[in-house]
Protein backbone atom coordinates (compact mmCIF):
# COMPACT_ATOMS: atom_id res chain seq x y z
CA UNK A 1 0.00 0.00 0.00
CA UNK A 2 1.29 3.65 -0.83
CA UNK A 3 1.27 5.99 2.23
CA UNK A 4 -2.02 7.84 0.99
CA UNK A 5 -3.74 4.15 1.02
CA UNK A 6 -2.70 3.65 4.27
CA UNK A 7 -3.80 7.45 5.36
CA UNK A 8 -6.87 6.34 3.59
CA UNK A 9 -6.56 2.68 6.00
CA UNK A 10 -6.56 4.63 9.01
CA UNK A 11 -9.07 7.15 8.60
CA UNK A 12 -12.06 4.78 7.85
CA UNK A 13 -10.91 2.52 10.79
CA UNK A 14 -10.68 5.77 12.98
CA UNK A 15 -14.39 6.93 11.40
CA UNK A 16 -15.58 3.79 12.32
CA UNK A 17 -13.97 3.70 15.98
CA UNK A 18 -15.62 7.47 16.62
CA UNK A 19 -17.91 7.97 13.99
CA UNK A 20 -19.52 11.38 16.07
CA UNK A 21 -15.69 12.79 15.80
CA UNK A 22 -15.10 14.68 12.34
CA UNK A 23 -12.16 12.87 10.89
CA UNK A 24 -12.04 14.94 7.32
CA UNK A 25 -9.58 17.37 8.92
CA UNK A 26 -7.33 15.68 11.27
CA UNK A 27 -4.12 17.10 11.96
CA UNK A 28 -0.64 15.03 10.76
CA UNK A 29 1.37 15.78 13.57
CA UNK A 30 -1.39 16.59 16.44
CA UNK A 31 -2.12 13.56 18.97
CA UNK A 32 -4.84 11.66 17.90
CA UNK A 33 -6.20 11.54 21.22
CA UNK A 34 -6.85 14.62 21.87
CA UNK A 35 -8.02 15.15 18.20
CA UNK A 36 -10.78 13.04 18.27
CA UNK A 37 -10.90 12.59 22.57
CA UNK A 38 -9.32 9.26 22.22
CA UNK A 39 -8.69 6.84 24.88
CA UNK A 40 -6.76 3.42 25.65
CA UNK A 41 -9.94 1.47 24.83
CA UNK A 42 -10.09 3.53 21.73
CA UNK A 43 -5.70 2.54 20.73
CA UNK A 44 -6.73 -1.07 21.67
CA UNK A 45 -9.63 -0.89 18.50
CA UNK A 46 -7.12 0.90 16.08
CA UNK A 47 -4.43 -2.32 16.55
CA UNK A 48 -7.63 -5.01 16.94
CA UNK A 49 -9.00 -3.46 13.08
CA UNK A 50 -5.40 -3.13 11.78
CA UNK A 51 -5.11 -6.89 12.42
CA UNK A 52 -8.72 -8.00 11.53
CA UNK A 53 -8.87 -6.03 8.38
CA UNK A 54 -4.87 -5.81 6.86
CA UNK A 55 -3.88 -8.60 9.37
CA UNK A 56 -0.80 -6.03 10.65
CA UNK A 57 0.71 -6.87 14.06
CA UNK A 58 1.56 -4.38 16.48
CA UNK A 59 2.84 -5.43 19.69
CA UNK A 60 2.04 -3.57 22.62
CA UNK A 61 5.28 -2.04 23.44
CA UNK A 62 5.02 -0.21 20.15
CA UNK A 63 1.45 1.63 20.75
CA UNK A 64 3.25 4.94 21.37
CA UNK A 65 4.48 4.90 17.36
CA UNK A 66 0.65 4.93 16.77
CA UNK A 67 0.15 8.28 18.36
CA UNK A 68 -0.25 10.64 15.63
CA UNK A 69 -1.14 10.36 11.91
CA UNK A 70 2.47 11.00 10.81
CA UNK A 71 3.75 8.38 13.73
CA UNK A 72 1.31 5.90 12.06
CA UNK A 73 2.02 6.15 8.55
CA UNK A 74 6.32 5.78 9.84
CA UNK A 75 5.56 2.77 11.58
CA UNK A 76 2.81 1.07 9.55
CA UNK A 77 4.50 2.06 6.03
CA UNK A 78 7.10 -0.53 5.99
CA UNK A 79 4.84 -3.33 7.30
CA UNK A 80 2.01 -2.63 4.70
CA UNK A 81 4.23 -1.89 2.05
CA UNK B 1 -19.59 -43.14 18.32
CA UNK B 2 -18.33 -40.30 20.65
CA UNK B 3 -18.71 -36.73 19.16
CA UNK B 4 -16.05 -34.39 20.10
CA UNK B 5 -17.59 -31.46 22.07
CA UNK B 6 -18.16 -28.04 21.02
CA UNK B 7 -15.14 -26.26 21.03
CA UNK B 8 -14.93 -22.22 21.76
CA UNK B 9 -12.85 -19.75 22.23
CA UNK B 10 -14.87 -18.33 24.88
CA UNK B 11 -17.89 -19.20 26.65
CA UNK B 12 -19.27 -16.77 28.45
CA UNK B 13 -22.10 -17.36 31.52
CA UNK B 14 -25.17 -15.27 31.31
CA UNK B 15 -27.22 -13.16 28.71
CA UNK B 16 -27.56 -10.45 31.21
CA UNK B 17 -25.60 -6.71 29.97
CA UNK B 18 -22.19 -7.63 30.71
CA UNK B 19 -22.10 -11.29 29.03
CA UNK B 20 -24.08 -9.48 25.88
CA UNK B 21 -21.11 -6.36 25.97
CA UNK B 22 -18.05 -9.18 26.51
CA UNK B 23 -19.58 -11.53 23.70
CA UNK B 24 -19.99 -8.49 21.08
CA UNK B 25 -16.59 -7.49 21.41
CA UNK B 26 -14.82 -10.99 21.33
CA UNK B 27 -17.13 -11.45 18.31
CA UNK B 28 -16.70 -8.53 16.54
CA UNK B 29 -12.91 -9.62 16.41
CA UNK B 30 -13.37 -12.55 15.18
CA UNK B 31 -13.95 -15.12 18.29
CA UNK B 32 -15.44 -18.20 18.39
CA UNK B 33 -18.06 -17.22 21.45
CA UNK B 34 -21.18 -18.75 23.23
CA UNK B 35 -23.34 -16.95 25.63
CA UNK B 36 -24.93 -20.08 27.96
CA UNK B 37 -28.39 -18.92 30.20
CA UNK B 38 -30.19 -20.46 32.22
CA UNK B 39 -33.59 -18.55 31.17
CA UNK B 40 -35.91 -18.48 28.21
CA UNK B 41 -35.41 -14.52 28.69
CA UNK B 42 -32.07 -12.74 27.97
CA UNK B 43 -31.20 -9.79 30.30
CA UNK B 44 -30.16 -11.01 33.24
CA UNK B 45 -31.22 -8.37 36.17
CA UNK B 46 -32.38 -6.43 33.67
CA UNK B 47 -35.20 -7.82 31.87
CA UNK B 48 -38.64 -7.57 30.96
CA UNK B 49 -41.84 -9.55 30.97
CA UNK B 50 -45.28 -9.33 30.21
CA UNK B 51 -48.39 -10.21 32.19
CA UNK B 52 -52.68 -9.57 31.51
CA UNK B 53 -51.21 -7.36 28.60
CA UNK B 54 -48.64 -5.28 30.08
CA UNK B 55 -45.28 -4.84 29.18
CA UNK B 56 -43.07 -4.50 32.58
CA UNK B 57 -39.10 -4.37 32.88
CA UNK B 58 -37.31 -5.63 36.00
CA UNK B 59 -34.16 -3.50 37.10
CA UNK B 60 -34.57 -0.59 35.18
CA UNK B 61 -35.91 2.39 36.38
CA UNK B 62 -34.05 4.36 34.13
CA UNK B 63 -30.31 4.89 32.32
CA UNK B 64 -27.70 6.61 34.45
CA UNK B 65 -24.59 8.37 32.48
CA UNK B 66 -27.24 10.12 30.10
CA UNK B 67 -24.85 12.22 28.08
CA UNK B 68 -25.48 13.61 25.10
CA UNK B 69 -24.23 12.55 22.27
CA UNK B 70 -20.31 13.26 20.96
CA UNK B 71 -19.95 13.89 24.38
CA UNK B 72 -15.92 12.69 24.95
CA UNK B 73 -14.72 10.83 27.83
CA UNK B 74 -18.23 10.02 29.53
CA UNK B 75 -19.15 6.09 29.74
CA UNK B 76 -22.25 6.09 27.91
CA UNK B 77 -20.19 7.35 24.51
CA UNK B 78 -17.62 5.08 25.39
CA UNK B 79 -19.12 1.68 25.36
CA UNK B 80 -21.24 3.05 22.29
CA UNK B 81 -17.81 3.07 20.62
CA UNK B 82 -16.47 -0.09 21.91
CA UNK B 83 -19.41 -2.04 20.84
CA UNK B 84 -20.37 -0.34 17.17
CA UNK B 85 -23.54 1.07 18.20
CA UNK B 86 -24.75 4.71 17.03
CA UNK B 87 -25.99 6.97 19.92
CA UNK B 88 -29.51 7.07 18.26
CA UNK B 89 -30.56 3.33 18.97
CA UNK B 90 -30.90 3.34 21.85
CA UNK B 91 -33.34 6.11 21.98
CA UNK B 92 -32.55 7.66 25.07
CA UNK B 93 -35.15 9.90 26.02
CA UNK B 94 -34.11 12.77 29.23
CA UNK B 95 -35.65 12.41 32.69
CA UNK B 96 -37.49 15.52 33.71
CA UNK B 97 -36.47 15.84 37.02
CA UNK B 98 -35.87 13.79 39.92
CA UNK B 99 -35.34 14.30 43.49
CA UNK B 100 -34.10 13.14 47.19
CA UNK B 101 -36.84 13.45 49.96
CA UNK B 102 -35.88 13.34 53.17
CA UNK B 103 -38.19 14.87 56.08
CA UNK B 104 -38.55 18.23 55.63
CA UNK B 105 -35.50 18.59 52.80
CA UNK B 106 -35.87 18.06 49.03
CA UNK B 107 -33.03 18.31 46.94
CA UNK B 108 -33.89 17.84 42.96
CA UNK B 109 -31.96 16.99 40.19
CA UNK B 110 -32.15 17.31 36.32
CA UNK B 111 -29.94 16.24 33.11
CA UNK B 112 -27.79 19.68 34.12
CA UNK B 113 -25.67 19.77 36.63
CA UNK B 114 -25.65 23.54 37.98
CA UNK B 115 -29.08 22.87 38.43
CA UNK B 116 -28.12 20.33 41.26
CA UNK B 117 -25.06 22.47 42.46
CA UNK B 118 -27.55 25.15 43.24
CA UNK B 119 -29.99 23.58 44.56
CA UNK B 120 -27.29 21.99 47.35
CA UNK B 121 -26.30 25.93 47.98
CA UNK B 122 -29.99 26.77 48.45
CA UNK B 123 -31.01 23.83 51.13
CA UNK B 124 -27.92 24.02 52.87
CA UNK B 125 -26.13 27.48 52.31
CA UNK B 126 -23.65 26.50 55.48
CA UNK B 127 -22.40 23.71 53.05
CA UNK B 128 -22.19 25.23 50.17
CA UNK B 129 -18.13 25.65 49.52
CA UNK B 130 -17.61 22.73 51.29
CA UNK B 131 -19.88 20.97 48.66
CA UNK B 132 -18.27 22.64 45.96
CA UNK B 133 -14.06 20.87 47.39
CA UNK B 134 -16.24 17.93 47.34
CA UNK B 135 -17.53 18.15 43.75
CA UNK B 136 -13.54 19.23 42.44
CA UNK B 137 -12.35 16.72 44.40
CA UNK B 138 -15.17 13.67 43.02
CA UNK B 139 -14.12 14.84 38.91
CA UNK B 140 -10.67 14.94 39.44
CA UNK B 141 -10.13 11.12 41.06
CA UNK B 142 -9.84 7.81 38.18
CA UNK B 143 -12.07 5.80 39.45
CA UNK B 144 -11.31 3.27 37.05
CA UNK B 145 -7.52 3.19 38.42
CA UNK B 146 -7.77 -1.19 39.38
CA UNK B 147 -4.98 -0.73 41.52
CA UNK B 148 -6.22 1.67 44.11
CA UNK B 149 -7.68 -0.49 47.21
CA UNK B 150 -11.33 0.11 48.32
CA UNK B 151 -11.60 2.43 51.69
CA UNK B 152 -14.92 4.04 52.78
CA UNK B 153 -16.65 6.84 50.67
CA UNK B 154 -18.48 8.03 54.41
CA UNK B 155 -14.91 8.67 55.59
CA UNK B 156 -13.96 10.20 52.82
CA UNK B 157 -16.94 12.38 52.12
CA UNK B 158 -16.96 13.52 56.09
CA UNK B 159 -13.48 15.07 55.81
CA UNK B 160 -15.85 17.53 52.89
CA UNK B 161 -19.76 17.61 54.69
CA UNK B 162 -20.07 18.53 58.00
CA UNK B 163 -24.62 18.58 57.71
CA UNK B 164 -25.46 14.79 58.43
CA UNK B 165 -28.67 15.60 56.46
CA UNK B 166 -26.47 16.28 53.42
CA UNK B 167 -24.67 13.32 53.35
CA UNK B 168 -27.64 10.77 54.12
CA UNK B 169 -29.19 12.32 51.66
CA UNK B 170 -26.15 12.62 49.15
CA UNK B 171 -25.61 9.14 49.32
CA UNK B 172 -29.28 7.73 49.39
CA UNK B 173 -29.53 7.73 45.57
CA UNK B 174 -26.11 6.18 45.38
CA UNK B 175 -26.96 3.49 47.97
CA UNK B 176 -30.04 2.48 46.37
CA UNK B 177 -28.95 2.20 42.20
CA UNK B 178 -25.62 0.35 43.14
CA UNK B 179 -24.24 -0.31 46.91
CA UNK B 180 -23.74 -3.94 47.81
CA UNK B 181 -22.13 -2.73 51.13
CA UNK B 182 -24.63 -2.08 53.95
CA UNK B 183 -24.58 2.09 54.94
CA UNK B 184 -21.44 2.42 53.09
CA UNK B 185 -19.55 2.13 49.67
CA UNK B 186 -16.22 1.89 48.39
CA UNK B 187 -15.21 5.55 47.33
CA UNK B 188 -14.18 4.80 43.39
CA UNK B 189 -17.74 2.94 43.26
CA UNK B 190 -19.13 6.37 44.90
CA UNK B 191 -17.26 8.96 42.14
CA UNK B 192 -18.82 6.47 39.43
CA UNK B 193 -22.36 6.94 41.18
CA UNK B 194 -22.30 10.00 42.39
CA UNK B 195 -20.50 11.03 38.28
CA UNK B 196 -23.46 8.66 36.69
CA UNK B 197 -26.38 10.39 38.28
CA UNK B 198 -25.62 14.09 39.73
CA UNK B 199 -23.41 15.24 36.94
CA UNK B 200 -24.92 13.10 34.14
CA UNK B 201 -28.22 12.23 34.63
CA UNK B 202 -30.98 9.74 33.76
CA UNK B 203 -32.51 8.89 30.62
CA UNK B 204 -34.87 5.57 29.30
CA UNK B 205 -36.31 4.79 26.27
CA UNK B 206 -40.05 4.78 25.39
CA UNK B 207 -39.96 0.98 25.35
CA UNK B 208 -37.81 0.52 28.05
CA UNK B 209 -35.16 -2.03 28.50
CA UNK B 210 -36.62 -4.07 25.98
CA UNK B 211 -35.11 -1.67 23.52
CA UNK B 212 -31.77 -1.96 24.89
CA UNK B 213 -31.75 -5.50 24.72
CA UNK B 214 -32.91 -5.69 21.57
CA UNK B 215 -30.23 -3.69 20.11
CA UNK B 216 -27.55 -5.44 22.24
CA UNK B 217 -29.16 -8.96 20.73
CA UNK B 218 -29.15 -8.14 17.44
CA UNK B 219 -25.73 -6.43 16.94
CA UNK B 220 -24.21 -10.01 19.07
CA UNK B 221 -26.07 -11.75 16.19
CA UNK B 222 -24.92 -9.60 13.23
CA UNK B 223 -21.44 -10.48 14.36
CA UNK B 224 -21.44 -13.85 14.54
CA UNK B 225 -22.28 -14.71 18.19
CA UNK B 226 -23.89 -17.58 19.42
CA UNK B 227 -26.56 -17.78 22.20
CA UNK B 228 -28.21 -20.61 23.77
CA UNK B 229 -30.77 -19.81 26.05
CA UNK B 230 -32.43 -22.27 28.72
CA UNK B 231 -29.20 -23.70 28.86
CA UNK B 232 -27.83 -23.58 32.94
CA UNK B 233 -24.64 -24.84 33.52
CA UNK B 234 -24.19 -27.54 36.12
CA UNK B 235 -20.35 -27.59 36.38
CA UNK B 236 -17.57 -26.37 35.63
CA UNK B 237 -14.99 -29.34 35.53
CA UNK B 238 -11.00 -28.11 37.40
CA UNK B 239 -8.09 -29.59 36.24
CA UNK B 240 -4.38 -28.35 36.74
CA UNK B 241 -5.46 -25.05 37.83
CA UNK B 242 -7.91 -23.99 34.59
CA UNK B 243 -11.90 -24.72 33.79
CA UNK B 244 -11.54 -27.88 31.03
CA UNK B 245 -15.00 -28.32 30.60
CA UNK B 246 -18.17 -26.78 30.91
CA UNK B 247 -20.94 -28.91 31.76
CA UNK B 248 -24.59 -28.34 30.81
CA UNK B 249 -27.75 -29.31 32.76
CA UNK B 250 -28.65 -31.47 30.01
CA UNK B 251 -25.43 -33.36 30.55
CA UNK B 252 -23.72 -32.09 27.29
CA UNK B 253 -20.20 -30.91 27.79
CA UNK B 254 -18.81 -27.81 25.82
CA UNK B 255 -14.78 -27.00 25.71
CA UNK B 256 -13.36 -23.31 26.02
CA UNK B 257 -10.01 -21.47 25.68
CA UNK B 258 -11.44 -19.10 28.44
CA UNK B 259 -14.60 -19.12 30.58
CA UNK B 260 -16.12 -15.25 31.33
CA UNK B 261 -18.86 -15.36 34.15
CA UNK B 262 -21.48 -12.82 34.93
CA UNK B 263 -22.79 -15.45 37.34
CA UNK B 264 -21.41 -13.60 40.33
CA UNK B 265 -18.77 -14.37 42.52
CA UNK B 266 -19.95 -17.18 45.07
CA UNK B 267 -22.32 -18.38 42.25
CA UNK B 268 -19.26 -19.11 40.15
CA UNK B 269 -17.64 -20.82 42.27
CA UNK B 270 -20.22 -22.97 43.72
CA UNK B 271 -20.09 -24.61 39.84
CA UNK B 272 -16.49 -25.75 40.17
CA UNK B 273 -15.68 -29.02 40.61
CA UNK B 274 -13.41 -28.79 43.25
CA UNK B 275 -15.32 -26.57 45.45
CA UNK B 276 -15.06 -26.66 48.80
CA UNK B 277 -18.34 -25.15 50.47
CA UNK B 278 -17.60 -21.54 52.40
CA UNK B 279 -14.24 -21.45 50.45
CA UNK B 280 -15.70 -18.53 49.08
CA UNK B 281 -15.81 -16.52 52.19
CA UNK B 282 -18.01 -13.49 53.26
CA UNK B 283 -18.74 -13.00 49.42
CA UNK B 284 -22.70 -13.53 50.15
CA UNK B 285 -24.66 -10.26 49.59
CA UNK B 286 -27.16 -8.95 52.41
CA UNK B 287 -29.04 -6.18 50.22
CA UNK B 288 -32.34 -7.38 47.98
CA UNK B 289 -35.45 -5.77 47.16
CA UNK B 290 -39.54 -5.77 47.12
CA UNK B 291 -40.92 -4.01 43.89
CA UNK B 292 -44.46 -2.99 42.98
CA UNK B 293 -45.86 -2.16 39.52
CA UNK B 294 -49.29 -0.42 40.06
CA UNK B 295 -50.52 0.33 36.86
CA UNK B 296 -53.22 3.29 36.73
CA UNK B 297 -55.87 4.49 34.73
CA UNK B 298 -54.75 8.29 34.93
CA UNK B 299 -51.71 9.73 33.79
CA UNK B 300 -49.37 10.47 36.68
CA UNK B 301 -49.24 13.84 35.20
CA UNK B 302 -53.43 14.46 35.58
CA UNK B 303 -52.93 13.24 39.56
CA UNK B 304 -50.26 16.46 39.38
CA UNK B 305 -47.08 14.54 39.49
CA UNK B 306 -44.21 15.18 37.00
CA UNK B 307 -41.20 14.40 39.10
CA UNK B 308 -39.43 11.20 37.50
CA UNK B 309 -37.50 9.52 40.41
CA UNK B 310 -37.79 9.86 44.03
CA UNK B 311 -35.45 8.34 46.50
CA UNK B 312 -36.79 8.95 50.05
CA UNK B 313 -36.45 8.13 53.85
CA UNK B 314 -38.66 9.01 56.46
CA UNK B 315 -36.37 9.15 59.00
CA UNK B 316 -33.70 11.32 58.95
CA UNK B 317 -30.79 8.74 58.95
CA UNK B 318 -30.94 6.60 56.06
CA UNK B 319 -30.76 3.01 56.77
CA UNK B 320 -29.42 1.53 53.83
CA UNK B 321 -28.88 -2.61 55.26
CA UNK B 322 -31.55 -5.29 55.78
CA UNK B 323 -34.23 -5.07 57.70
CA UNK B 324 -35.60 -7.59 60.38
CA UNK B 325 -38.91 -7.32 58.87
CA UNK B 326 -39.58 -8.76 55.43
CA UNK B 327 -40.01 -5.03 54.06
CA UNK B 328 -38.29 -1.67 55.63
CA UNK B 329 -41.30 1.00 54.97
CA UNK B 330 -39.54 4.20 55.92
CA UNK B 331 -36.90 4.30 52.73
CA UNK B 332 -37.58 2.88 48.53
CA UNK B 333 -37.18 4.20 44.88
CA UNK B 334 -40.52 5.60 43.49
CA UNK B 335 -40.16 5.74 39.79
CA UNK B 336 -42.66 6.64 37.53
CA UNK B 337 -41.39 5.76 33.69
CA UNK B 338 -44.12 8.15 32.26
CA UNK B 339 -42.28 11.11 33.47
CA UNK B 340 -39.68 11.30 31.17
CA UNK B 341 -39.89 13.35 28.20
CA UNK B 342 -41.32 11.07 24.99
CA UNK B 343 -43.36 13.01 22.08
CA UNK B 344 -46.42 10.69 23.25
CA UNK B 345 -47.50 9.24 26.22
CA UNK B 346 -46.58 5.74 27.18
CA UNK B 347 -49.58 3.36 26.59
CA UNK B 348 -49.96 2.30 30.39
CA UNK B 349 -49.57 4.58 33.11
CA UNK B 350 -47.63 3.19 36.28
CA UNK B 351 -45.51 3.95 39.10
CA UNK B 352 -43.01 2.04 40.81
CA UNK B 353 -42.04 1.55 44.42
CA UNK B 354 -38.82 -0.34 45.19
CA UNK B 355 -38.00 -0.92 48.98
CA UNK B 356 -35.24 -2.95 50.91
CA UNK B 357 -36.23 -6.44 51.77
CA UNK B 358 -34.79 -9.79 53.89
CA UNK B 359 -34.41 -12.61 51.33
CA UNK B 360 -34.64 -14.53 54.84
CA UNK B 361 -37.95 -13.81 55.90
CA UNK B 362 -39.30 -14.30 51.90
CA UNK B 363 -37.87 -17.38 52.09
CA UNK B 364 -38.84 -18.57 54.94
CA UNK B 365 -42.78 -18.08 54.11
CA UNK B 366 -45.15 -20.37 53.57
CA UNK B 367 -46.37 -20.86 50.13
CA UNK B 368 -49.71 -20.86 50.76
CA UNK B 369 -48.95 -17.21 52.91
CA UNK B 370 -46.92 -15.77 50.40
CA UNK B 371 -49.71 -13.89 48.36
CA UNK B 372 -51.32 -12.47 51.15
CA UNK B 373 -47.67 -11.28 52.75
CA UNK B 374 -46.92 -9.25 49.15
CA UNK B 375 -49.83 -7.94 48.85
CA UNK B 376 -49.95 -6.46 52.88
CA UNK B 377 -46.86 -5.37 52.80
CA UNK B 378 -47.62 -3.31 49.16
CA UNK B 379 -50.37 -1.39 50.94
CA UNK B 380 -47.72 -0.50 54.10
CA UNK B 381 -45.15 0.72 51.27
CA UNK B 382 -48.29 2.60 50.04
CA UNK B 383 -48.82 4.04 53.00
CA UNK B 384 -45.75 6.14 53.27
CA UNK B 385 -45.16 6.59 49.28
CA UNK B 386 -48.73 9.07 49.67
CA UNK B 387 -47.32 11.07 52.49
CA UNK B 388 -44.44 12.15 49.63
CA UNK B 389 -46.62 11.77 46.23
CA UNK B 390 -50.08 12.30 45.17
CA UNK B 391 -52.24 9.21 46.78
CA UNK B 392 -52.63 6.98 43.31
CA UNK B 393 -54.17 4.39 45.44
CA UNK B 394 -57.83 5.21 44.07
CA UNK B 395 -56.72 4.83 40.32
CA UNK B 396 -54.84 1.62 40.82
CA UNK B 397 -56.33 -1.37 38.41
CA UNK B 398 -53.79 -3.58 38.62
CA UNK B 399 -50.96 -4.33 40.67
CA UNK B 400 -47.75 -6.66 40.31
CA UNK B 401 -44.79 -7.30 42.94
CA UNK B 402 -41.82 -9.11 43.09
CA UNK B 403 -40.00 -9.97 46.28
CA UNK B 404 -36.20 -11.15 47.00
CA UNK B 405 -37.20 -14.99 46.28
CA UNK B 406 -38.53 -13.68 43.16
CA UNK B 407 -34.94 -12.09 42.57
CA UNK B 408 -33.22 -15.39 43.35
CA UNK B 409 -35.28 -17.28 40.91
CA UNK B 410 -34.45 -15.38 37.93
CA UNK B 411 -30.67 -14.07 38.38
CA UNK B 412 -30.00 -17.10 40.32
CA UNK B 413 -27.88 -14.22 42.73
CA UNK B 414 -27.29 -16.02 46.50
CA UNK B 415 -29.75 -14.34 49.03
CA UNK B 416 -31.70 -12.62 46.12
CA UNK B 417 -28.58 -10.09 46.31
CA UNK B 418 -29.39 -7.67 43.58
CA UNK B 419 -26.19 -5.83 43.75
CA UNK B 420 -24.20 -9.36 44.64
CA UNK B 421 -21.22 -9.75 46.49
CA UNK B 422 -19.88 -7.01 49.76
CA UNK B 423 -16.28 -7.72 48.14
CA UNK B 424 -15.86 -7.04 44.71
CA UNK B 425 -13.05 -8.73 42.25
CA UNK B 426 -12.22 -5.60 40.32
CA UNK B 427 -9.42 -7.26 37.91
CA UNK B 428 -11.90 -10.19 37.36
CA UNK B 429 -9.47 -12.59 38.00
CA UNK B 430 -10.52 -15.31 39.87
CA UNK B 431 -7.65 -18.59 41.22
CA UNK B 432 -7.94 -20.24 38.07
CA UNK B 433 -6.19 -19.13 34.56
CA UNK B 434 -8.54 -18.91 32.37
CA UNK B 435 -11.66 -18.33 34.38
CA UNK B 436 -12.94 -14.74 35.00
CA UNK B 437 -15.56 -12.44 36.49
CA UNK B 438 -17.98 -9.98 34.38
CA UNK B 439 -20.95 -8.07 35.11
CA UNK B 440 -22.12 -7.16 38.84
CA UNK B 441 -18.88 -9.45 40.81
CA UNK B 442 -16.16 -7.07 38.71
CA UNK B 443 -17.70 -4.55 40.63
CA UNK B 444 -19.63 -1.84 37.87
CA UNK B 445 -22.99 -1.63 38.44
CA UNK B 446 -26.32 -0.17 36.50
CA UNK B 447 -26.53 -0.89 33.11
CA UNK B 448 -23.89 1.17 31.64
CA UNK B 449 -21.49 0.13 33.92
CA UNK B 450 -22.48 -3.40 33.66
CA UNK B 451 -22.08 -2.99 29.64
CA UNK B 452 -18.32 -1.58 30.56
CA UNK B 453 -17.75 -4.67 32.61
CA UNK B 454 -18.21 -6.92 30.31
CA UNK B 455 -15.85 -4.72 27.21
CA UNK B 456 -13.08 -4.64 29.85
CA UNK B 457 -13.12 -8.04 30.83
CA UNK B 458 -13.03 -9.30 27.41
CA UNK B 459 -10.50 -6.47 26.11
CA UNK B 460 -8.30 -7.20 29.10
CA UNK B 461 -8.10 -10.71 29.23
CA UNK B 462 -9.01 -11.88 25.80
CA UNK B 463 -8.26 -9.54 23.40
CA UNK B 464 -5.01 -7.84 24.84
CA UNK B 465 -3.70 -10.87 25.53
CA UNK B 466 -3.98 -12.22 22.01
Amino acid sequence: MTREEIRKAIIDILADIAPDEDTSGLKDDVGLRDQLGLDSMDFLDIVMELRKRYNVEVPSPDYPQLATMTSCLNYLSPKMA
Amino acid sequence: MRLEPLNYDVIIIGAGMSGLGAGIRLAHYGKKVCILDRHYLWGGLNSFYRLKGYRFDVGLHAMTNYVPRGTRNAPLTKLLRQLRIDYDEFDLRPQSMSATWFPGKRLRYTNEFAFFENEVAENFPHQADRFRSLVKHVLAYDALDLSVPEFSARKAVAQYLSDPLLVEMLFCPLFFYGSAVENDMDFGQFVIMFKSIYCEGLARPPEGVRRVLKVLLDKYKSVGGELRMKTGVARLDVEGGQVRGVVLENGEVLQATKVISSAGYPETMRLLSDYVPGSEGETHGQLSFVESIDVLTKEPRELGYELTIQFFSTTETFHYQKPAEPVDVRSGVICCPNNFVYERPLETPMMRVTSLANYDRWAAMDAGDYPAEKTRWHARVLDEVVKIVPDFRPWVKFTDIFTPTTVRKFTSHVNGAVYGSPIKFKTGRTHLENLFLCGTDQGMLGIVGALLSGISMANMHVLQEA
